[in-house]
């Protein structure tokens, strides 16, 4: 097209038969097109079903909830019109006897409880108590054998709970993990502060990956440098120390800093040894011990793609910018830098990525305060058994990493990175 | 010590200061590992030293447990299958990326590497109930289907990288010297993105053979890999067995890294290359 | 016998050939359990007393994933058949219909003979263990013999180890404060005594160590990181026997807990999972377990066959029961989720 556009007052430039060029180079461009479709699609339809699909299946757990509307279809219905101002009358009672007596029989009045529970603690138990209260009585009014059965269900927010629990669909759990709540009358309030931790939780996590990151990049950067540089049969041997490591079970290396940093370990008696310290220092268990552990684990993976980048420099640039004069940091700084920078940033954000899924390492050199993500959505699975709350934690942790993502796609481009 | 004579004194207190400075990172680096090796001959169950006897029943327990060789075995079958899949996948992917500007690049992307940015643990759960669907869950086929997803972001970016300074006009100076597309391919593209596709190869292996959370779910107690016997009794008992099995391991990697060193320099010898 | 296994072999490979799943074959059962020691001891005691009676079991170990167990019976492919699980895993997966409510009349048991047998609706227990206090005898002499000295930084200074988590630790918090054992769940209950545990907890708080896996006690104890640890029984036991530590139990107010055994609800071979619980169940077995790992039998009926050896280090021991608090599985399960979320944040402070 640029060539028929070069040519003015020339008519269109035509191929052997007669084709406009213009034509036969889109035809080729969509011949070349189809044939990359091609050879992605096999990738892509295999993520696709054996990944994306079960991933996003089970991450709609965390808005997916319809474990109070199925157990109490008959109180979801007479609740429709209810205004939420004051405890409902006989007719929303009788509903609520019926559904909780079928619940009781269905054995399936336990999940309600627990669901309930979640939203208002310890009204699980009362509501597995009033189910087998009820069992027995046949005869209404029911506002009163309820009530009697547990007071708690004379109480406003017992009701709001029901009521917000009408939906197959709950913002509950996206909403618990940013440390807000509905209350009552349905608006979007705080959580008392001794239980807001999940937003720390995840300042938290993105922190510790964050510093990680950083010093990796502070040790890994020098590092490559050298091994970019030195003769290739040097490097190849210094390579060895870097991708030993790698090739050690992550529970062996984190057992390994756990011994390592121990108040009586070998870094603190060399410490006092030495005369550095007094008495040990509080390695493990700690901020410190999490980040020098999982600094460890991930060095190589920020290092190798910058090795790789800085392997494909030629060192005539650097020799230009000195015969032209710059000192030699200058030269550095200005010319072999910014050509290091996809390996940093393909490296940075590997590892950064990588990090957030932490939690072996943090379970088992870190302090309280240490705890990441992925630690307690493996306990919200695990333990508590709340689907709802690990898979809230994973897409929030998902949205977060994705729009990382983008941001760098849009500064560096993601065709840059490169890595090992 | 001695410098050439246009080194300025920076430049020679840069030149050591870098060499202590990576002395140092690459002890950091292999200091742990120093540190474990020593406790798989220790005689008793606690990693803590000193040690109040040697012995050497880890790894008579490494060697003759029929648990941990299956366990060996296995994570070296599911890692070479995941291997052999994730880079075949992995770099037909790369190359089409490469090939031209498609629309939705990024997005496409996103998807293809989302395995890596997903936490384990949902997606083994996912993985679980979805398996489970189509029958394979619980057997070696699908345990290699969920390692070869988690790997394959691996390969894709690394091929991908390879690519990105590829020089597109050699291929097509082979097609005009009348090769066919498989030849060009072969001939010319091959040996050119062959070390993005070895370190693709080599983290997809790390990945399969270091992971221990979807095999939790998705493996049979036919298919325990090595992760899995290693965290297994991790309530009670962190077994020090995993300690002589990290030091063999490490042993076995460092003599086929130098073996690999070893010769490539023959290789290079045999070409007339020197360094 | 050898011939008679051979056969069973054979006939075992034709099952696993024409059976969809080789875990269809009718009594091929898959039992799971933690690994370790503890499995060690179970398969000691039980699995190969129960193969040798012609059946076949597969081993399985997890770390207690529950989400296994309910995956497998969402995705109604259930491939477990008989779990050694937790109290607060039997509780939740019997209320979420994940387990089977067990038959007594078809185990053939008698459930008054069990401690706690009563106590779930979808378990058999099978063994008592105990969360204890414990210390080395070379640093502390003489060392703490009540739950209070716990709590004592004047007499016992130095780190504690306790497990994090609010189980157990706000009991003992409670009671080291002053309420009486049999009042702790009462007092509990209420916003002003979870108060009062997290007040009590305040005070020792900047000098413990939080635990999570069961080996890291032992570990930490040996190590000297801390002076008292809290810690499972067998775990401290077997630090005694097999690795002559100098480490002493202190059995009062030892935190009695279960293990137990439940049926995944949906399992096709569960006629023979009961078999097989009712076989680990049985005295003789019980008895047997104790000569692997120290924890008590729960079935009553097996104390008269444990070696007297043994038996002074397991919670059952008459002596050690004295004082045990006997944790409440129904207190925790009603209030588990809200109290650990207050612990986190509590240790996040």
């Amino acid at each position: 097209m640029a060539l028929a556009e070069a040519l003015p007052g020339s008519d269109l430039v035509r191929t052997v038969d007669g084709t406009p060029l213009r034509v036969r180079l889109r035809q080729a461009e969509r011949r070349e097109r189809l044939k990359a479709i091609a050879l992605i699609a096999p990738l892509f339809l295999f993520v696709l079903v054996t990944f994306l699909v079960p991933i996003l299946v089970m991450l709609f757990n965390a808005i997916h909830d319809p474990d109070i509307k199925n157990t109490l279809p008959n109180t979801v219905a007479a609740l429709s019109t209810w205004d939420g101002k004051e405890v409902p009358d006989e007719p929303a009672f009788e509903a609520l006897a019926r559904d909780l007596k079928q619940a009781h029989k269905d054995k399936t009045i336990a999940l309600l409880g627990k669901r309930m529970n979640y939203e208002l603690s310890g009204i699980r138990s009362k509501v597995i108590a009033t189910g087998r209260k009820l069992d027995g009585v046949e005869q209404g009014p029911w506002k009163e054998a309820v009530i009697g059965a547990d007071p708690a269900w004379n109480d406003l927010a017992t009701w709001a709970v029901i009521k917000r629990g009408s939906g197959s669909y709950t913002p509950f759990y996206l909403l618990s993990m940013l440390d807000l709540r509905q209350d009552v009358d349905g608006s979007i309030v705080r959580v008392s502060p001794d239980r807001a931790i999940y937003v720390d939780i995840l300042i938290r996590t993105i922190s510790i990956s964050a510093l990680v990151t950083f010093f990796t990049l502070i040790l890994g950067y020098p590092v490559a440098y050298l091994l970019a540089t030195l003769p290739q049969r040097t490097a190849s041997i210094l390579m060895i120390f870097v991708l030993l490591p790698f090739w050690t079970s992550l529970l062996v290396r984190t057992t390994a800093w756990f011994i390592l940093l121990q108040d009586n370990g070998v870094v603190n008696d060399s410490l006092v040894g030495l005369g550095l310290t007094d008495g040990p220092l509080k390695l493990i268990f700690s901020r410190f011990g999490t980040v020098v552990a999982m600094t460890h684990i991930q060095l190589p993976f920020t290092l190798l793609p910058i090795y790789s980048v800085m392997k494909t420099i030629s060192p005539s640039y650097m020799r230009a910018a000195k015969s032209l004069g710059a000192t030699p940091f200058t030269a550095f700084v200005k010319v072999y830098m910014p050509q290091t920078l996809p390996g940093v940033a393909a490296g940075c954000l590997l590892t950064f990525i990588l990090c957030l899924g932490y939690y072996i390492t943090p379970a088992l050199v870190g302090g309280p305060t240490d705890q990441m993500v992925s630690g307690f959505i493996a306990q919200a699975i695990n333990q508590e058994n709340n689907w709802g709350k690990a898979c809230a934690f994973g897409t929030i942790l998902l949205v977060a990493t994705l729009i990382l993502y983008f941001v760098y796609n849009k500064l560096i481009g993601i065709d840059r990175m490169k890595l090992g | 010590m001695t410098f050439p004579a246009y080194m300025t004194i920076g430049e020679k207190v840069t030149y050591i200061g870098l060499r202590v400075f990576v002395g140092l990172v690459l002890l950091f680096l292999i200091a742990p590992i120093l540190a474990i090796m020593p406790l798989s001959f220790n005689s008793e169950s606690f990693f803590s030293y000193p040690m109040p006897g040697y012995s050497l029943k880890w790894y008579e327990d490494f060697f003759f447990n029929s648990r941990w060789q299956a366990s060996l075995r296995m994570s070296i079958i599911v890692a070479l299958a995941t291997t052999c899949i994730a880079t075949f996948l992995g770099t037909l992917a790369a190359l089409g990326l490469a090939r031209t500007n498609i629309p939705g690049r990024a997005a496409l992307m996103a998807v293809l590497i989302s395995p890596m940015i997903v936490p384990l643990i949902i997606a083994a759960v996912g993985m679980f109930l979805f398996y489970s669907r189509l029958n394979v869950a619980g057997t070696l086929a699908g345990l290699v289907l969920a390692h070869t997803a988690l790997a394959t972001p691996f390969v894709v970016i690394t091929v991908t990288a390879t690519l990105s300074g590829f020089d597109r006009t050699l291929m097509r100076a082979g097609a005009s010297l009348g090769a066919p597309p498989m030849t060009v391919f072969f001939k010319v593209v091959l040996p050119l993105i062959l070390p993005g596709m070895i370190s693709g190869a080599l983290f997809a292996f790390v990945i399969s053979f270091d992971e221990s959370v979807v095999v939790l779910f998705l493996a049979s107690p036919e298919q325990r890999t090595l992760p899995k016997q290693m965290f297994s009794g991790i309530r009670e008992l962190i077994s020090p067995t995993i300690t002589a099995a990290a030091t063999v391991l490490i042993l076995f990697s460092t003599l086929l890294l130098i073996t690999v060193e070893l010769l490539r320099r023959r290789s290079e010898r045999l070409r007339g290359i020197t360094n | 016998m050898k011939k008679l296994s051979s056969l069973l072999t054979a006939a075992l490979l034709a099952g696993v050939a024409f059976a969809p799943t080789s875990s269809a074959w009718a009594d091929d059962l898959t039992i799971v359990s933690w690994g370790g020691a503890y499995s060690e001891s179970q398969r000691k005691a039980y699995y190969e007393p129960y193969m040798k009676e012609g059946h076949k079991i597969t081993e399985e170990e997890y770390n207690g994933e529950i989400a296994k167990i309910r995956a497998m019976v969402e995705a109604n492919n259930v491939t477990w058949d008989a779990v050694d699980v937790d109290t607060q895993t039997a509780l939740a997966g019997c209320a979420e219909g994940i387990f089977e409510t067990i038959d007594w009349g078809k185990l053939g048991l008698d459930r008054a003979k069990f401690i706690g047998g009563d106590l779930q609706d979808c378990a058999v227990p099978t063994i008592v263990y105990s969360t204890i206090i414990a210390y080395d005898t070379t640093r502390l002499n003489p060392g703490p013999t009540t739950i209070a000295d716990l709590f004592d930084l004047e007499k016992f200074p130095g780190k504690r180890a306790l497990q994090k988590n609010p189980f157990v630790n706000l009991e003992w918090a409670l009671i080291a404060d002053g309420v009486p054992q049999a009042d702790v769940y009462k007092v509990l209950n209420t916003p002003e005594g979870v108060d009062r545990a997290f007040k009590k907890l305040d005070t020792i708080k900047p000098h413990v160590i939080w635990w999570e896996a069961g080996a890291q006690p032992p570990q930490i104890l040996a190590d000297g990181q801390a002076v008292i640890v809290s810690a499972w029984n067998g775990r401290i036991y077997g630090a005694v026997k097999n690795d002559k530590k100098p480490f002493q139990i202190v059995w009062d107010q030892q935190g009695l807990d279960w293990d137990w055994w439940a049926i995944p609800k949906g399992t096709p071979r569960l006629d023979a999972a009961y078999k097989f619980v009712a076989f680990a169940s049985s005295p003789e077995r019980q008895a047997d377990q104790t000569n692997y790992i120290s924890y008590g039998p729960a079935n009553m009926d097996a104390v008269p066959n444990i070696n007297p050896d043994v038996l002074p280090s397991l919670p059952t021991a008459p002596d050690n029961m004295k004082t045990a608090l006997i944790v409440d599985p129904q207190f925790w399960a009603d209030k588990g989720e809200e109290l650990r979320e207050r612990f986190n944040a509590w240790l996040a402070q």
